[in-house]
């Protein structure tokens, strides 16, 4: 049963990978190479469910806010761009810092950028729980898109478009497919990355808070300690993921910031499996998919998708992933 | 040094007009069983969540092994060697037995804001959980996840993760609670191989159990300690007979 089970998760981890890495040459040599951007974009979003299912899945804190640190990334890396070109600086006082097009520096600020970001709203919100703290990093999220609707300075309403991708070393991202492995090879990084946490003394502490918190500082854990330093961690994750889908677009607007981002979000974790680690990145393409494909037909395909995410509540509680695939064991 | 692990003075908790605890003071002794009883309503529940800080008191102060704990939060009491179980079982139900207490045993073991090495294969957190859930009889349930395990063993467990915690005191809140008479008498076992090793309080409603085990009992009515004695005093004693075990008790 077991290792039956352990066979079919394997066989399908390898042939998502297969199809993912034998992606762009196909897709090249069919001539439809629109499939590389649309995939990239899924890549992107599923590094931002991925860190989302961390401390949705894992540390069951049901935050309504990620499109926050999904957008400040994306901003972080459209002003350094924006200051990159014109020469100058993004402040000039304490110190300097000047704007930039490195993706080695301006995507760790972002992801850094993001994570102080998440310190902060974190802080505040898990002094809340339950519907108090999804309404709570809600309205920080909805802060943080006036916020950026206001910045008149970069656009404001209308966004802000990059002059070209990010450089990073010698690779010419404006390549689309060196950009998609790029995506890719960032989020298996983080898939791993994630997975060892998961299961480190830190990640056991955030599932035993998930379980019962209470019995955790019974125990002796400082929890809300632990539970502010995973949601920094997946604000990271989320700010890195900003960070590719400012470079995919080459384009930032407040539209990234806007709840309904951090609800597609939410949409694709619990549509891919909540508390699974490869569960949101098949939500993320089903969802994707969906929307791509049906959007086609209909400008209604929300119409369309309503029914299957309340199938898949109903009838398959852990996810698509989550149902079929990793039925009991969710160590990643 | 003085011979009490616990003294608690004067301790209070009102809840608008109605005083759970009311001047409450206790002392426990290093190394025995204490056992509190008093009818329902009696304020002894209040009395451990305040003596393990999930209650603040009104009124009063708590010294734990010399130390004043009053202002001290849950998880800082549970680190200085404060260890609790709860009435209604209070485990981690999608957690295997193992990792329940594993759990536990990490609690002791320094911070946990380490990110990398698996905790599933740590040999540090693994022999000494083996160990305990071996104690308590449930070793061959290791790896059964623990909403599984029967009402009885999971009350097991639940004292399996407050002794993985290596604790200087165990606060058990019915440790017998919504037990049959075959797994009461099991944990009186258990609890009796504790004694003399484990400095114990504990809340009871089985009085067998608690004339079995105490040292010392201490009768609770309307949040006030009316006697602290020997089981045998206790039993005599008339103030407890008029009290709580009634006429013919």
């Amino acid at each position: 049963m077991n290792r039956f089970q352990l066979t079919l998760k394997t066989c399908i981890l390898i042939a998502a990978l297969v199809i993912l890495i034998g992606l762009p040459p196909v897709a090249s040599a069919l001539e439809a190479t629109f499939y590389i951007g649309l995939f990239s974009r899924i890549l992107i979003y599923a590094l931002a469910a991925v860190s989302l299912d961390l401390i949705l899945g894992y540390g069951g804190m049901v935050s309504f806010g990620h499109a926050a640190f999904f957008g400040a990334g994306a901003y972080v890396v459209g002003i350094l761009a924006f200051h990159g070109i014109e020469g100058s600086a993004v402040i000039s006082w304490p110190f300097v810092i000047m704007g930039t097009d490195n993706a080695l520096i301006s995507w760790s600020v972002a992801a850094v950028a993001s994570a102080g970001l998440a310190f902060v709203i974190g802080a505040i919100s898990l002094r809340t729980s339950g519907v108090y703290f999804i309404m709570i990093t809600l309205a920080f999220a909805q802060m943080m898109y006036f916020f950026f609707t206001s910045l008149e300075f970069y656009g404001g309403d209308d966004g802000l478009s990059l002059f070209t991708r990010s450089r990073l070393g010698h690779m010419d991202l404006s390549n689309d497919a060196a950009f998609y492995y790029t995506c890719l090879g960032l989020l298996i990084g983080f898939l791993l990355f994630s997975r060892r946490l998961v299961n480190s003394r830190f990640g056991m502490v955030i599932r035993g808070c998930k379980e019962n918190e209470r019995r955790m500082g019974a125990l002796g854990f400082p929890t809300y300690r632990y539970k502010l330093v995973c949601f920094v961690i997946a604000g990271a994750g989320a700010g890195l993921a900003g960070a590719l889908m400012a470079n995919q677009t080459e384009f930032v607007s407040p539209s990234l910031l806007h709840w309904t981002v951090s609800g597609d979000i939410l949409v694709m974790v619990i549509l891919g499996g909540v508390g699974t680690l490869v569960g949101p990145v098949f939500g993320a393409t089903v969802f994707l998919l969906l929307e791509e494909f049906l959007s086609r037909y209909t400008e209604h395909w929300m119409l369309f998708l309503g029914p299957i995410l309340i199938f898949v509540v109903l009838f398959a509680r852990r996810g698509l992933y989550g149902s079929f695939v990793e039925r009991k064991a969710d160590n990643g | 040094m003085d011979e009490s692990i616990l003294k608690a003075r004067g301790l209070t908790k009102a809840y608008g007009a109605l005083k759970a605890t009311d001047t409450l003071s206790l002392e426990i002794r290093t190394g025995e069983i204490h056992a509190i009883i008093g009818p329902n309503g009696a304020g002894k529940t209040t009395a451990i969540g305040q003596l393990s800080g999930e209650l603040t008191s009104d009124e009063g102060t708590i010294y734990f092994a010399g130390r004043d704990i009053t202002r001290l939060p849950v998880h800082k009491r549970a680190c200085l060697g404060l260890a609790r179980s709860f009435q209604i079982t209070s485990i981690l139900l999608n957690f295997t037995a193992e990792d329940n207490v594993a759990m536990a045993v990490q609690a002791r073991d320094g911070h946990s804001f380490k990110f990398w090495k698996s905790a599933r294969t740590d040999r540090k957190l693994r022999v000494p959980a083996r160990e305990v859930l071996k104690e308590v009889g449930l070793a061959d349930r290791a790896d059964i996840i623990a909403d599984r395990l029967s009402h009885g063993e999971q009350r097991q467990l639940e004292l399996a993760m407050a002794l993985a915690t290596r604790p200087a005191l165990l606060l058990l809140d019915e440790p017998m609670a919504g037990m049959g008479p075959a797994s009461s008498r099991k944990m009186v076992d258990l609890l009796q191989t504790l004694k003399g090793r484990l400095t114990i309080l504990m809340v009871e409603h089985d009085m067998d159990a608690v004339f079995t085990l105490a040292d010392r009992i201490t009768v609770l009515v309307y949040g006030r300690a009316i006697a602290t004695d020997t089981p045998e005093n206790i039993h005599t004693d008339p103030a407890v007979r008029k009290a709580y075990l009634g006429e013919n008790g």
